[in-house]
């Protein structure tokens, strides 16, 4: 077996805030009525997380559970956990209308970090990030710059942001541009 | 700078977060129709200036298909609405009729 490893392997970079590969995580794609009382608890039962209402996340960790659509949530938990995770959803929601699918590997996962994050973030996505408009809890599906791109706050100036695998190296360039020393706008 | 608010997510869209997909409420012909109907699901589309009907997705969103009521001439929206429907709803046929009283687009007014 070979060992997986993540897109950019932990690379990090420090500017006006830091940038960092986050590694694996575990991640799976739930498809449903997410007003279903069986897909709630399928979703709640393997994160141990409330129910997202719409554009919000809960996440704590590795763990959580974010709202993409009307019919999509994005499961989070740790890596080696993920087959034995999706076999346990698979198990709740059998018989019931949905799609659940391991996307770990199809991902990249950054942590943007320090006083400027929220500047980091609003230079690459066209997205309102006073803090009136974004908190913690809220989650985002936007764009970053050419690529899509989801992002949610995990405390008051660090950033999670999500991006397809194979877009990591643009994402993480773009981010490090956005982060140059000396490039704070001052705005939020 | 054109912002849509998505019915599905509730974002304030701007442009580069979505993509056209040209005119809202085309009637499909389709077998059983008679040649210029099919021609005319095709190819005859409006170019109106003033109140148009447009599709929109929210492609780096949540990926919805939703419906837009906008002003071709000053930009205008008058309001979004999820892709479920045949029609305008009325919230969005009297919310033009507040702003451009008299108008009429297709077989809509």
């Amino acid at each position: 077996m070979s060992k997986p490893i993540s897109a950019l392997n932990h690379a990090s970079y420090d500017g006006i805030a830091r940038i960092e590969e986050c590694g694996l995580q575990g991640m799976i794609t739930l498809r449903g009525d997410l007003s279903d009382k069986v897909v709630i608890k399928a979703a709640t039962a393997a994160t141990g997380q409330k129910m997202p209402g719409q554009r919000e996340a809960n996440v704590e960790g590795e763990t959580g559970l974010c709202w993409m659509s009307p019919d999509e949530l994005l499961v989070l938990v740790p890596y080696a956990e993920v087959e034995a995770k999706l076999a346990e959803i698979n198990k709740a929601l059998d018989g019931t209308h949905s799609l659940a699918v391991n996307v770990s590997d199809a991902r990249a996962v950054f942590r943007v970090s320090g006083p400027y994050a929220r500047e980091v973030m609003g230079k690459v996505s066209p997205v309102d990030l006073s803090k009136e408009a974004f908190q913690p809890g809220q989650i985002r599906r936007s764009r970053l710059a050419q690529v899509a791109g989801a992002f949610w706050m995990d405390g008051a100036d660090t950033f999670r942001v999500v991006c397809f695998r194979s877009a990591a190296d643009y994402a993480f360039k773009l981010l490090k541009v956005a982060a140059q020393p000396g490039s704070e706008v001052g705005v939020y | 700078m054109l912002i849509l608010n998505c019915p599905y997510c509730g974002v304030d869209a701007e442009e580069s977060e979505l993509s056209a997909g040209g005119e809202a409420h085309i009637k499909r012909h389709g077998p059983g129709s008679s040649e210029d109907e099919f021609h005319d699901y095709l190819f005859t589309r409006e170019n109106p200036k003033g109140v148009h009907f447009e599709r929109w997705r929210h492609s780096n969103g949540c990926g919805k298909w939703f419906h837009a009521a906008r002003c071709t001439n000053t930009l205008e929206v008058f309001g979004t609405y999820p892709a479920q429907t045949t029609e305008p709803p009325k919230q969005i046929r009297d919310a033009i009729t507040a702003k451009r009283p008299g108008w009429s687009w297709r077989e809509f007014s």
